[in-house]
Order: structure tokens, then sequence, then C-alpha cells
């Protein structure tokens, strides 16, 4: 069985940042429990020995020189933020009151 | 129904290099068919109609000046709603992007626009492209042009209804999991997932960083490949852009063979549970195959039955890692609850109102897969298996040059029979999946109408890292003895849409 439960979607929801409904909880625990008790089978053909592979072709180090290129001007930069002052990402409080 | 847009992408181009038609008379009859079809398919999300008459003009003003252009010059395309664009806004199908226009435009963007593309518009998908029907699309899904009561594939179905209705010859899809080649098996389209890399992905709004790639959608190969061949190449914006060039796709589908190839019918996938009518458009596909003098041989993938699962843990840890970047703050939507909230719960309340049930499922079960206590067990494990598929592939292609299987295990489903089940929609890219965990190419190519309800099915080719090129040249030639057999093009099986 899965260990799937309202607390822990309710944690990782948090953790995601989405203030999820109380209705979304028990549907995404539902959903979330067959989900991952479907998909939890593929430690049947694994084993310790078996590399892993994050990315489909083999790439490493790509770099490029260390010099200025043009890039986005700081009005384009902000031209979609939902607020802006003085030029920068406008923001409420990153801290508590309290 | 205006001639002019029944014909292929190929067809219109030599004409207007003939100078027995315009670009302007080629975008217009696009935009008169949009005009009509439209609101019944609703393929697009946003529409440029006066943009794509300039540039049309342009192209027309060049070429009647005498100037070299490009080879695709004054056709008219779409592109999918998950690529930025400068001059028309970027959704990615999601209320929490709706109306933000990007400051910076998609390199296959730039390559269209360099090639003198009009661009008709953008196409509807999936939000974020997480889905295979466009009912997860916030602005509600488009149609099947073969059957307006059934999905037209996804997330890519604003792109493949396009080219089935005729309101584009070409369209861009991305493809993550099967999101180009399921619309199109499911359409009666041509789908290329190109190999990972092939084309930039610099501008297009990543689902998974690991598995997305872009690709041309259109109703045959030779236009697709002449599509594959405007946007790719190496981008140093993509630092996993290939830097070698995989050849002319234009010159391999024109050379179309099937003589002489090994072709590998992948045991997992070759058709068992499957709709009837797919597994007998299949057996028939087979059976030209080795009449035009391939040969097949079966291939044993085991990993195959696991790679959903492996996929299912891949794609949502990337997404969820991806998708952070939706926080209120640097563009989209924001919602501010009352009182006087910290940044952290505006995020919060932005990204419940802004994202759909699907996107907020992935993320959840990607931070999941991702979080300390399960990661080993789940994304490690994932990462694991995709070594182990990986490896079945080489084998696989030590013992044939392509290989094959129906795209998809059904034809086009009705709009909601499989929306309330996460897990029944994941099958649909059963046949897919692989190839994205891989990075290799594959191609759907239409195969003819299922018995039992005469919709499109589709065969997948499947060819090694870089090998595009035998997607083309093996595709060409399949649709070219079908096309013979039934005297006309599959797309002209399709109903003529009658709308008022």
């Amino acid at each position: 069985m899965s260990e799937i439960t309202p607390d822990l979607v309710r944690h990782l929801a948090g953790l995601a940042r989405i203030d999820l409904t109380e209705d979304e909880v028990i549907r995404f625990t539902e959903q979330l429990s067959v989900i991952v008790d479907s998909v939890a089978k593929i430690s049947n053909i694994i084993d310790a020995d078996t590399p892993a592979t994050s990315h489909p072709i083999p790439l490493t180090n790509v770099f490029r020189e260390d010099v200025v290129l043009p890039s986005l001007t700081q009005e384009q930069a902000l031209s979609g933020a939902p607020d802006q002052a003085q030029g920068r990402f406008r923001v409420s409080a990153i801290l508590d009151e309290e | 129904m205006s001639e002019l847009i029944k014909k292929t992408a190929a067809e219109l181009v030599e004409l207007m290099a003939k100078g027995e038609v315009s670009s302007v008379e080629v975008t217009q009859a696009h935009i008169d068919q949009i005009n009509k079809v439209g609101d019944a398919v609703h393929s697009f999300l946003f529409t440029s109609p006066e943009t794509a008459l300039a540039t049309a003009k342009e192209v027309d003003r060049r070429r009647a000046a005498g100037e070299s252009l490009p080879t695709l010059a004054g056709l008219p395309i779409a592109v999918k709603d998950n690529l930025t664009t400068t001059d028309a806004p970027t959704t990615a199908g999601s209320k929490i992007l709706e109306g933000w226009v990007a400051p910076y435009d998609a390199t296959v963007v730039t390559k269209l626009r360099n090639e003198l593309m009009p661009i008709l518009g953008k196409t509807n998908l999936d939000e974020f492209a997480m889905g295979s029907s466009t009912e997860f699309s916030a602005f509600g899904p488009s149609k099947n042009p073969w059957d307006l009561t059934r999905i037209p594939g996804g997330s890519g179905g604003g792109s493949s209804s396009v080219v089935s209705s005729f309101q584009s010859p070409l369209a861009i899809g991305s493809d993550t999991g099967g999101s180009i080649r399921f619309p199109g098996a499911v359409t009666g389209t041509v789908g290329t997932k190109p190999t990972y890399g092939a084309v930039s992905r610099y501008g297009l709004i990543a689902l998974a960083s690991s598995l997305d790639q872009i690709g041309p959608v259109a109703r045959n190969v030779l236009d697709a490949a002449y599509l594959q061949d405007v946007i790719a190449g190496h981008d140093p914006h993509d630092s996993t852009s290939l830097t070698q060039s995989l050849g002319s796709m234009v010159a391999a589908a024109k050379r179309g063979s099937l003589k002489g190839k090994k072709f590998g019918l992948i045991k997992q996938l070759s058709g068992a549970g499957f709709q009837q009518g797919v597994q007998n458009r299949f057996a028939e596909a087979i059976k030209i195959i080795t009449d035009a003098g391939g040969e097949i041989v079966e291939v044993d993938c085991p990993s195959f039955d696991y790679a959903i699962d492996a996929y299912y843990l891949i794609l949502p840890a990337e997404a969820s890692s991806n998708l952070a970047k939706f926080d209120s703050v640097r563009f989209g939507m924001r919602v501010t609850p009352e009182g006087n909230p910290t940044i952290d719960k505006v995020m919060a309340a932005t990204r419940e109102l802004g994202f759909g049930p699907e996107v907020k499922r992935r993320i959840i079960l990607g931070t999941y897969a991702l979080s300390a206590g399960s990661f080993d067990k789940f994304y490690g494990a994932a990462q694991k298996v995709r070594t182990l598929i990986q490896r079945d592939f080489d084998n696989a292609f030590a013992k044939a040059d392509i290989l094959i299987s129906p795209t998809a295990p059904t034809t086009a489903f009705k709009f909601g029979e499989k929306v309330a089940d996460p897990l029944a929609m994941y099958l649909n890219d059963i046949a897919t999946i692989p190839a994205n965990l891989a990075g290799i190419p594959g191609m759907s190519v239409p195969i003819g109408l299922a018995d039992e309800d005469n919709l499109p099915v589709g065969i997948q080719f499947l060819a090694p890292n870089y090998q595009d090129a035998k997607l083309y040249e093996v595709g060409a030639a399949l649709e070219g003895i079908l096309e013979g057999i039934w005297g006309k093009r599959m797309i002209d099986f399709a109903p003529n849409l009658e709308v008022k």
C-alpha cells in the first residue's frame, strides 16, 4: 500500500508553494496513491549495480568564452513583471511581521 | 474550400517559386480557412493574420525584385504556444501566463522568421504540455477534425488539428513523451521527434528538460522533412544542442526506400492489447514493408514494460523543478490574498489559482519523487531504468536498422473518457515514451483507418540517435506505397468540415 496520506500531500504542496483546497488534498491523495503504487514496481528490475542515466545524450563541460554578450535590457527583463519599482521586481514582505 | 490549402507544403513552395501563386494568396487562403473552421476546431490560442500577411507581402516584393529567397519563404506556419514570441502572447496553455508577451523569441521562431515564413498564430496545448488530449488546456480543448467529439491528441493537439483541418500546411510541435507523435497518429498526419538536441530548446517553456524536443508537424513526410531542415542546427543558447549536422532530411525523404533494411518489431509493443483496428493496419504495414524488400526481425526490449513508470517519475521531478519559476515575481499572474501576506503566501495563492489540476498533480508527485526519504526509491530508481531502456535500444539496433510499433494503442478517444483517470491517460504514451528516455528520434506516419471507427492509425518508426534521416527515408517510402494503394493521400479520407 502507498504511503501517500492527506498530511503528506499538504506537506508536499507546502514545499511546492501551492495552496491546495481540502477537496484537492483528498482527490490528489487518492490519485497519487494509485500512481505511486504503480510506478513503485520499477524497483523490481534494477539493482545496486545499475548505473543511473540523467541525460539521453552524453555531453560534458559545455563551455563558452567568458565574454560579455548582448542580453535583455533592464526594461525588457521587467516587461512581464506583475509589479516593479525603481527598475526592480517588487514583491511583498519576505518575513512575517510576527 | 480553396484548392490552395489542400496542397502540400512542397507543392506550394514550388508554385510560389515559379510565380504561379503569391505568398499573399497562399497566406490569405489559410487565413480564410481559419476564419471558417477555427472556432469549431479551436486549434489556435492566438492568431496573427496581419503580421502573417505583412511577411507574405515582403516575400512577394522580394521575389518580384529577383532576390534569392530561403526555401520555405512565403509558406505559412503555426507555432505551438509553449515557444516564446515577441509579437504575440505565450501562454503554454496556462492561466498563470495569460497575456504574457515574452521579451525574446525562441530560436526556432527566429529561424522561421529568417526563413521568411508567415506565422499564422500560436496553437493550443495541454497546460505546460502535460497531457495527451488538450483537455488540460486552461483555454479549452482542441477538436479532432476527423470527428469533433474526439480528442486531437496531446499535448500538441492544436498543431495536429491545425494541419489536419488545412488551417496551416505546417506547424511546430514539442515532444516530451509523444506530444508530436501521438497527435499525429490520431489526426492522420505526420509528426517527428528529432534526436534530442537536434533542434534548439531555447525559448521552449521547459516541461522536462532531459526529455523535451521540438519537431515538425505536417501532412506528409516530405513536408515534415522540409521543416526539420529549417529548424535543426546548433545553437549556442542551448547547451544541450548538438554540434554536428544530421544531414538533409529532404534528401532522405526524396530517396525514400525500404529495400534491404532490417525492421525490428518490438516484442513489447507489437500490438498485443492494442485496439483491433490498430493491430490490423499495423499488420498490413508490416506486409507492405516486407513486400517492398524490407526484412522484419523481432527484438526484445524487456525494460519497456517499466518505461511509463520511470517516465512518470522523471518527468514530474523535472517539471516540479522547471515550474518553480512561476513564482508571481518576474512574469505572469500574481494573486495577493487578503491582509498583509508574505511573498510565500502570495506565491502559494498564485500557483493554486494559476495552475490547473494535472500540473498541480505532477508538481506534487515530482516533489515527492525528489524528497529526501524517497529519492533513491523513486527518482534514483527511475534513472536506472532509463539506463536499462537505453541498453534495450542498443541491443535492438544491433539487430535492426529501424524499430517499428503502432504509435498509439488506440485511435482518438472521446472527450471526457480518460480525463478523470490519470493512469489511463498516461497509457496512451506507452509506445512513444521509450524514445524520449533514450533521446532517439521517432516519427509517426499514417497507415489507414481502423475498421471499427474509421479513425486514423499511425505507425511509429524509431532510429538510433543522430540517424533521423533513416526515419524520413523509410517513412516517405511507406507513405508513397500506401498512397499508391489508396489512390489518394491519407488526409483526403478526412470528412469535409461543414461548419456554418
